[in-house]
Formats: structure tokens, sequence, C-alpha cells
């Protein structure tokens, strides 16, 4: 292998990588939080995609304007949706949380369908974001690299919240035990809801990337980031923000070792090769590369 | 004595699901007084602390804390107006800092002159939290770990602190330790609930003692008179009054 194909080979892993990071950590802040599998959490993305094509296309608003109500949107549909959605039956059980993020997907599919359109819409990205810049003799495109920068720059103010602020020592806390945290004085409502805005900023950033890579948006476009977010999640661990993004990063990986490896004749097959990874993952090792540190079932 | 308990139950009912835990308790708690309560294995001590907390919800009776009704109130409710429950089985969050831990504790107090001076006073307390500052929760020994779920606890200052089983799993020599702890919290009129198995050594420094069975209390008063009755040690105490 030479050193271009190496290069090339880590700049795809380490892009691809961070977008799958940023997905599969927006699923684990709230499931730390909550024990909730949150399944609408696709469907944040979506939404933001769509806040994306509006103002991209009936605005002409500057695109660091435009980026910023697109993660704005992703925030409100976080902290709206808990609050309508999943606040009313949290004292219930952890099934009702996990039917009614179910219910919320379902919903907002189809008020996509209905009130925008079932057909995917193309979503204008910025010219620079597809500029390709030569590196180190290899061509790509400068989102690859915005995406792996971006990343780097989240996951900073993200240890830093959750290292040194209070809010963010308590959230930890409350993500190993949720009740002993409430019984020192951490309101419940606080972290839960702080949890759903921090997933609802991730989904906005990978709306911008995920719509810029696939350059449209429709109703069903969260599935796929979903289905990304829990095969990272379950090779890095349910219980462990970092195991989450190690997990996104994996999967990049592994997915591009396969496309690498894989004679053309299977190459087709690659998502089969990837998913008997992850059930040897669930046999093997179902905790995940990284264990956390979860103790018990939140009450209340 | 004053007339204003700063915990006032009464015929307090808690129930998991369908089975009743609690059937009509009444107790109180008076400013500075140490209280214990003891009893067997699922006699309703936890259920009372639990209930009085915040983390179950009673079906019925009241509580009322420093004067105030607070049946149904949340547990960060609760802590805020003055409540800390130091859990059984510690509690602690093992992969934070002790530093971290005690920051927990603190939530809703500002990081201030006044906490730090605090913090010095239960570095005093607890010379080898001082130590372990900096060390995750969950690497500490058990004594430590109880150590710092006490601090935890008493890092917000608490008008009532809740010891739920704080012996539970500690060495001869470590017990010793904890109960040393719970005089010298007592001597600064800290007002204490404790439960404990080990009931010898609860009502040895006990102000006043509850001895709970079946989820009733079956004898309130003074504890040299609960250990003096032969009858009531032997069959809710076990023969030696006490299990250690």
């Amino acid at each position: 292998m030479n050193a271009e194909i190496l290069f090339e080979f880590v700049i795809n892993v380490l892009s691809m990588g961070s977008l799958y990071a940023l997905i599969s950590l927006g699923l684990v802040f709230v499931f730390g939080i909550c024990q909730l599998v949150n399944y609408a959490y696709g469907e944040y993305i979506t939404v933001s995609g769509y806040v994306l094509y509006f103002l991209g296309v009936f605005t002409n608003l500057p695109w660091p304007v435009v980026f910023l109500l697109g993660i704005l949107a992703g925030v409100a549909i976080g902290f709206f949706s808990e609050l309508v959605a999943f606040r009313p039956f949290r004292e219930r059980s952890l099934d009702a949380l996990l039917v009614t993020s179910f219910a919320v997907s379902i919903i907002l599919q189809r008020l996509f369908q209905l009130g925008i359109s079932p057909r995917s819409k193309a979503v204008p990205v910025p010219a620079f974001f597809n500029l390709n810049i030569q590196l180190f003799g290899v061509i790509t495109p400068l989102r690859n690299l915005l995406i792996i920068g971006t990343t780097i720059v989240l996951l900073t103010v993200l240890v830093l919240i959750m290292k040194y602020t209070t809010l963010g020592i308590a959230m930890r806390g409350a993500s190993e035990n949720f009740v002993t945290a409430r019984l020192m004085g951490v309101p419940a409502n606080l972290m839960i809801s702080a949890a759903f805005i921090i997933s609802g900023l991730l989904a906005g950033v990978v709306a911008i990337f995920w719509s810029a890579r696939t350059g449209s948006v429709e109703p069903m476009m969260g599935g796929t980031p979903l289905l990304i977010g829990f095969i990272a999640v379950v090779i890095g661990g349910m219980h462990s923000l970092p195991g989450s993004v190690l997990g996104g990063y994996v999967y990049a990986f592994i997915s591009n070792v396969l496309s690498l490896t894989l004679p053309s004749s299977l190459l087709s097959f690659r998502d089969a090769f990837m998913f008997a990874i992850v059930i040897a993952f669930l046999v093997l090792k179902p905790e995940g590369l990284l264990r956390g540190n979860y103790q018990e079932e939140r009450v209340g | 004595m004053n007339n204003n308990p700063v915990l006032q139950i009464s015929d307090l009912y808690v129930a998991y699901g369908s089975i009743l835990a609690l059937h009509g308790v009444c107790m109180e708690v008076h400013k500075g007084e140490l209280v214990s309560i003891c009893g067997v294995n699922g006699a309703g001590k936890s259920t009372v602390l639990k209930a009085i907390a915040g983390v179950l919800k009673p079906r019925s009776g009241s509580i009322r804390f420093k004067g105030k009704e607070v049946a149904g109130y949340k547990p960060e409710q609760l802590h805020k107006m003055g409540m800390a429950l130091v859990p059984e089985g510690r509690e602690i969050f093992p992969s934070l800092t002790v530093e971290e831990n005690l920051r927990i504790g603190a939530y809703g107090r500002r990081l201030d002159k006044s906490f730090a001076a605090d913090l010095e006073d239960l570095f005093n307390l607890f010379p080898i939290l001082k130590e372990r500052y900096h060390q995750a929760g969950g690497l500490l020994s058990g004594g430590e770990q109880q150590m710092l779920a006490i601090a935890r606890g008493l890092i917000s200052k608490p008008d009532l602190l809740m010891l739920d089983e704080p012996s539970l799993g500690l060495s001869p020599a470590l017990v010793d330790q904890i109960f040393e702890l719970i005089i010298e919290l007592k001597s600064r009129n800290i007002t204490i609930l404790l439960v404990e198995q080990n009931a010898q050594r609860a009502l040895a420094i006990a102000d006043r003692a509850y001895l709970f069975a079946n989820g009733r209390v079956e004898y309130s008063g003074q504890p040299q008179e609960l250990m003096g009755n032969v009858d009531i040690t032997s069959v809710y105490l076990g023969h030696n009054g006490g299990d250690v």
C-alpha cells in the first residue's frame, strides 16, 4: 500500500468516523440520562435538514446564519419533543417511553410527507463544502476536513462542559445513578432537558454534513443515521460517552477496511459483512468496547 | 426539646406496588437529636427513609419537614429544603472523582469562600478524602466510600442528616470509626436520623429510638429502656441486641 492510499484511507476513516461519532454521541447522551433508546433521534436530523433546505432555498441568509438556525432547529425539536411527548410518560415505565419515541418518530415522518413533500428536496450546500483540495497528494472535498475539525471543536467543548461545569458533573453523576443524584439536589427535569438539548444540537450539526454528503433531504432520511448510531453504540458501548465516540470511529474504520479489502464481487455485500461484525460484537462484547459505570435503573 | 420537630411523620403508609411496606408509622425528630431506627431486615427502616427523602411516594399520611407538609415532594426539592440522605450501600458515583462527588453533594450551593471553608472542615473530619481528592470514587475502599458518602451528605449543610445503614459491610475497626464519627457529628449539633441493623451500637449513641417490625413502630422511647427490655431485644433485635 503506498502512502497516498494510506493517507486517503485515514482521511476517509476520520471524516466518516467523525460524523458517525457525533451521531452516536447524540443517542448516548439521552440514553445515559434516562435509559431511553430514542428512535425519534433520526427525525431530529431530518427537522434540521428541512430547516437548512427552506432557509437555503427561500432566503438569502448567509451560510453561517443558515447553519446556526439549522442547529437551533435540532436543539428546539430535541427540547420540545422531550417536554411535550416524553415528560408526561417518564414516571410510567421505560417501555412507555420507548413506544413514545416510536410515535414521535412516525408522527414527524408523516408531517414531513404531508406538510412538505414525500419526495426528496435538494439542499443547497455552500460551494466551499465541495471544493476539492489537495493534501499530501490526495484529493478530497473540503467538507471531509470540515467535519473532522468541527468534531474536534465540539468534542473539546463537550469534554470541558462535562468535566468542569456543575451541570456537566451533575449529568455524569445522574447517568451513573439517577436517584442518588436527585437525592443530592440535582433536578431530574434539568438533567433530562439538558440531555435532549445536547442530543438535538448534535443532530443539527450532523444534519449539515449529512445533507451536504447526500445533497438532499427527504421525510425518511433519519433512518440511516439512526441505524449508524445504533451500530456505533453497539461497538463502542451504550453506557459510555467516550465509548460512543470510539464506536463511531471504529465503525468507520471497519467499513473502510471492508471497502478496500473485499473483492469487487463481494463489495455489494459490504453491509452484510458489517452486520456480521456487529452481531459478533453483540455476542462477544455485548457491553461494547468501553463499559461505563452505569448502576441502576432510574426511577421517576 | 422544643415543640417544633424538624421532622414529624404521622400515620404514614407506603406501598411497593400492592404490597404495603409501612402501616401507619408515626415518628418525630427534634433539632439536634440523634434518633435511631432499629429492626430486622424488611422491618421498613430503609423504606421510611426513602419516603422521607422523596424517593418513594407515600400512599397516605403526613410528613412535615421544618413545619411544612412535604409528602409527595421530589427528592431534589427536599434536598434544597435541607434534607440529606446518605443512602444504603453508599451509592457514590464510581467514575467521578472524590472532588466531583462532593461537587454534586454541594449541588445548588455556590462554590464560594464558605464552601471552601466547609470543605476544609470536612477534610479535618475525613483526612483520607483530601488524600484521594482527585481519585475516582470507585477506586476507594469500602470504608473510604462510606466516608465520602457521609461527606457528600454533609457538604450541603443539611438540617436533617439521614444515614441508612452506614456500618453495613465494614470491618469492625471501620464500624468503630463510623460510630465515632456519628458521635462527633452529634456533638456538632447536627440533627441525625440513623437507620442501623447494628442495634446495640445504634442504641448506645442515640437520644431516642424507634423499633420497627413488619412496617410498624413497635416501640419508641429511650434507648436504655429498649436495651433493658429482655422481651423486646430477644424478639426484635436478636438475643444480644444486634447482629454484629
